[in-house]
């Protein structure tokens, strides 16, 4: 199988994907193709819908232009395909022979409607591993509910911890839920290739975008579990539920000069910890402040015994002292006093992080369409011996198509018109 | 375990500590890997410490948020600190396929055994580092937690009202991210040693893998100089589309209108009333220029059902709207139910108790929880007896030489933080 990825070899580039999905699982051939996947990425003709969505290119509303498709379907070719008629299905059989992964997002059921199910697919290729990502799963009393990401987010129980107690919850105003999704349908992804490598089996792998975004809840989870407490809503800051003798609120986002800081201001038995905060009074006492503070054992820091009141004027002499301090000062001074600290960043301070320099995290793609180098995020994690790398941009609508159906599946020019006549392609 | 497990036969030497090491090394064995946690008592996993305790009293055997992240695993305590303590953890990379650490930069090197040591002994060992910034850089040397590195990937910015503060989305946030693309990647290392007998290392940042996330805020900074801004629950290509008060306390139902069609179904739920006709809300831009009144004018109708009857209601005319769940109404629902995500395992300290199960199923090869959490030091004589093959003297050696750690090796008062 001719790979047409033109950069050197990455982690998966013996695999190929066929990507049918929409926005839930966009990120997932993204990740996987990332890696070193062929990934072909299977649009209606006429492109995807999503490519409507911003933010744009220099703000040009155009389906070549979307900001959003770009961030989320690096490294994969592009074709267009009508899976609903009957040739494009024929087309999309042809494909699965020699394909390894099947991604899609669709409605529970629709694959099957169309006779595209797993089972028909196993029987094209029995290796073939068929990954589908969906709200809230194939089966269950909600899996034909209608979702978008703010509802999977609600349900999936972590936006009710989002937030202060006086006012709604929240979702974070990227959204988040169907990146999630994604990555666990990649992880899963994974794991039936390694079967499927060892014994030959491929499978159906089937992902809960729902379920992906619960583990977001992390400790609420158990303490709701023991305890039948459930995680409210703290603001800048984490109520630590103490059944017995009341929560505690402890502030983790402090207000400093020029905006905020997050930070873990505790002590009791971890040392790292007992000497953070020793480290941030000592800051403090140097400038006379946070007097009351001086000498403080915070190994003695019990927070689960400590008084709501004792707690609360500690960070307020805190909180006086940050006030006098810029986020790049405290920063500074975390990094030389090994203070749990970090600073509330902006997109755009991230850009310009030293670290992320340093490590040579940003990486830059070409668009030659648009006469531009756009910057990507880059790995999310290092590999040793083979690179990850975004292979190339999104794909343009159709863009290999020709690549595919000519060169690949021998189709001839005048069978590819026909096909786009008949709305096939 | 009627199915043969994916990953039988893979050994995880698991130094990682805390949230996102142990995850990686959880999702491995779900599926049959055998993982050995390397723990101390001298230096206790911060999560041993951590709520919720059994019985609201802290102690090493006790967090069941430590217990959920380490389901399937074998625990040993070991003291790496001593020289023999080295000695047996390099027996255990030998006799592993993958080791995993999740330690301050430059923690394993002091120890003598980094990557570069581990292919010593191992040649074609799998290898992963996780931290927080990563392993080099100015920065590298910080330590820090999730919470600290939210801020820093700049997720809480993007939380709440554009005229109010930023939120924290709580507890570490991007704990919850980078933790998967290891497992992806690692599982690529594998099939790679396979194919070419070598191994590899994995190094992560976990700033890095978090950043990901803000994919089209960086583009738009980027390319159109824009920093996005927090915007309530808003979404540009909707309206309605946010959390409705309804009845009851603190009860909200998540809503999404984006197409003309739903807009209509919408009105006919709400009982098409007066203000929906005409020309103001009758678009999506006429909606969205008068959102804070759509909203009002809502919010006037929700809050006289409970978010369930909201969400049936909604649901049934193929409206996308659902419950903002509690955690307790994660546990309580049918869907969640249905994918049985409660796992429940019987540990020795903490008794019966809830395990994620994971975000995927998979028709051939369903993962498996057979073991609950392993308290410190619970696998001491299996692992060094039978995985080892250490003699009983040399195990008693160890124990009085405190290489292997016990109890009485915990640090002074076990205060919680």
């Amino acid at each position: 199988m001719e790979n047409l990825n033109s950069q050197k070899e990455g982690l998966l580039s013996s695999y190929r994907l066929l990507d049918l999905s929409n926005e839930r699982g966009f990120y997932c051939g993204k990740i996987l193709g990332d890696f070193g996947a062929d990934v072909i990425k299977i649009e209606p003709p006429g492109g995807d819908p999503a490519r409507n969505i911003g933010p744009f290119y220099k703000d040009i509303t155009h389906p070549e232009k979307s900001l959003y498709w770009f961030a989320l379907n690096t490294s994969k070719r592009g074709i267009t395909l009508n899976i609903e008629t009957a040739e494009g299905r024929e087309l999309f059989k042809r494909l699965v022979e020699t394909a390894d992964i099947v991604i899609e997002s669709f409605d529970p059921g629709y694959m099957d409607s169309l006779g595209l199910g797993y089972p028909a697919l196993e029987e094209i290729n029995p290796g073939i591993i068929m990954t589908s990502v969906t709200p809230f799963g194939l089966t269950g009393p909600y899996a034909d509910y209608k979702a978008s990401d703010i509802v999977t987010w609600a349900m999936a129980g972590f936006m009710s911890t989002c937030g202060e107690q006086s006012e709604p919850p929240y979702r974070v105003s990227i959204p988040q839920s169907y990146l999630q999704g994604s990555l666990h349908a990649a992880m899963g992804s994974m794991i039936a290739l390694y079967h499927r490598e060892v014994t030959g089996e491929g499978q159906h792998v089937d992902t809960s975008i729902q379920e992906a975004n619960f583990f977001f809840t992390e400790e609420a989870m158990p303490v709701w579990d023991l305890w039948k407490y459930n995680w409210q809503r703290d603001g800048p800051g984490a109520s630590l539920p103490r059944p017995n003798i009341g929560p505690l609120w402890m502030r983790l986002l402090w207000p400093c000069k020029d905006g905020y800081v997050n930070i873990f201001l505790v002590g009791g038995a971890q040392k790292g910890l007992v000497n953070s905060s020793t480290a941030l009074v000592k800051m403090a006492n140097k400038e006379g402040m946070a007097e009351n503070l001086r000498g403080y054992n915070w190994a003695t820091h019990d927070a689960s015994q400590i008084s709501q009141e004792e707690r609360s004027q500690i960070e307020e002499a805190v909180i006086a002292f940050l006030r006098t301090k810029t986020k790049q000062e405290l920063y500074e001074a975390a990094l030389e006093e090994e203070i749990v600290l970090a600073p509330l960043n902006t997109v755009k301070e991230i850009m310009e992080s030293p670290q992320l320099a340093a490590r040579e995290y940003f990486v830059e793609v070409q668009h030659p369409e648009l006469g531009d180098t756009i910057t990507y995020p880059g790995a999310p994690v290092k590999l040793s011996e083979v690179p990850w790398r975004i292979n190339r941009r999104a794909p343009l609508i159709g863009e290999h198509n020709e690549g595919i159906y000519e060169k690949e599946l021998g189709l001839t020019k005048e069978e590819l018109s026909r096909l786009k006549v008949a709305k096939a392609i | 375990m009627s199915k043969k497990q994916v990953f039988e036969g893979v050994k995880v030497a698991e130094f990682a500590w805390v949230a996102v090491g142990p995850q990686i090394g959880r999702t491995l064995a779900e599926h049959g890997a055998t993982v050995v946690r390397i723990e101390s008592h001298r230096r206790p996993d911060l999560l041993r410490l951590a709520s919720p305790a059994k019985d609201f009293k802290p102690g090493i055997d006790r967090s069941a948020f430590f217990a959920m992240l380490n389901p399937n695993k074998y625990g040993i305590s070991l003291d790496v600190s001593k020289p023999k303590g080295r000695e047996i953890a390099k027996k255990l990379i030998k006799w592993a396929d993958i080791v995993t650490e999740s330690f301050a930069p430059g923690t394993m090197k002091r120890l003598g055994l980094d990557y570069e040591e581990a292919k010593k002994i191992k040649p074609d060992i799998i290898y992963v580092s996780t931290c927080m910034q990563g392993q080099y850089g100015p920065h590298a040397a910080h330590g820090a937690y999730g919470d600290q590195l939210a801020a820093l990937s700049g997720f809480p910015a993007l939380v709440g009202r554009p005229d109010g503060e930023p939120e924290m989305p709580p507890l570490a946030y991007t704990d919850w991210i980078g933790p998967w693309y290891v497992v992806t990647a690692l599982i690529g290392a594998l099939l790679r040693r396979r194919k070419t007998g070598r191994g590899m290392y994995l190094e992560q940042s976990q700033y890095e893998a978090g950043v990901a996330f803000l994919a089209q805020g960086i583009l738009d900074y980027t390319v159109n100089g824009r920093i996005m801004n927090r915007m309530a629950n808003r979404d540009p290509y909707a309206a309605p589309h946010g959390v409705y008060p309804c009845k009851g306390e603190d009860r909200w139902c998540a809503i999404a209108v984006f197409t003309d069609e739903e807009w209509k179904a919408f009105c006919e739920v709400i009982g098409n009333p007066a203000w929906t006709k005409g020309a103001k809300f009758a678009t999506l831009p006429g909606r969205k220029q008068n959102e804070d009144e759509l909203d009002r004018l809502i919010a006037e109708w929700t809050v006289n059902y409970t978010a369930e009857e909201l969400m049936t209601l909604m649901q049934a005319k193929g409206i996308p709207a659902g419950v903002v769940y509690t955690i307790g109404d994660v546990f309580n629902c049918p869907q969640m139910k249905h994918r049985q995500h409660f796992v429940y395992l019987d540990h020795p300290v903490i008794e019966r108790h809830a395990y994620h199960n994971e975000a995927s199923r998979f028709s051939k090869t369903p993962q498996d929880f057979y073991k609950a959490a392993p308290c410190l030091g619970e696998d001491n004589e299996y692992v060094y007896k039978e995985v080892l093959g250490l003699s009983d003297d040399e195990i008693a050696e160890m124990l009085v030489e405190g290489v292997i750690t016990t109890d009485a090796d915990l640090p002074v008062g076990e205060a919680s933080w």
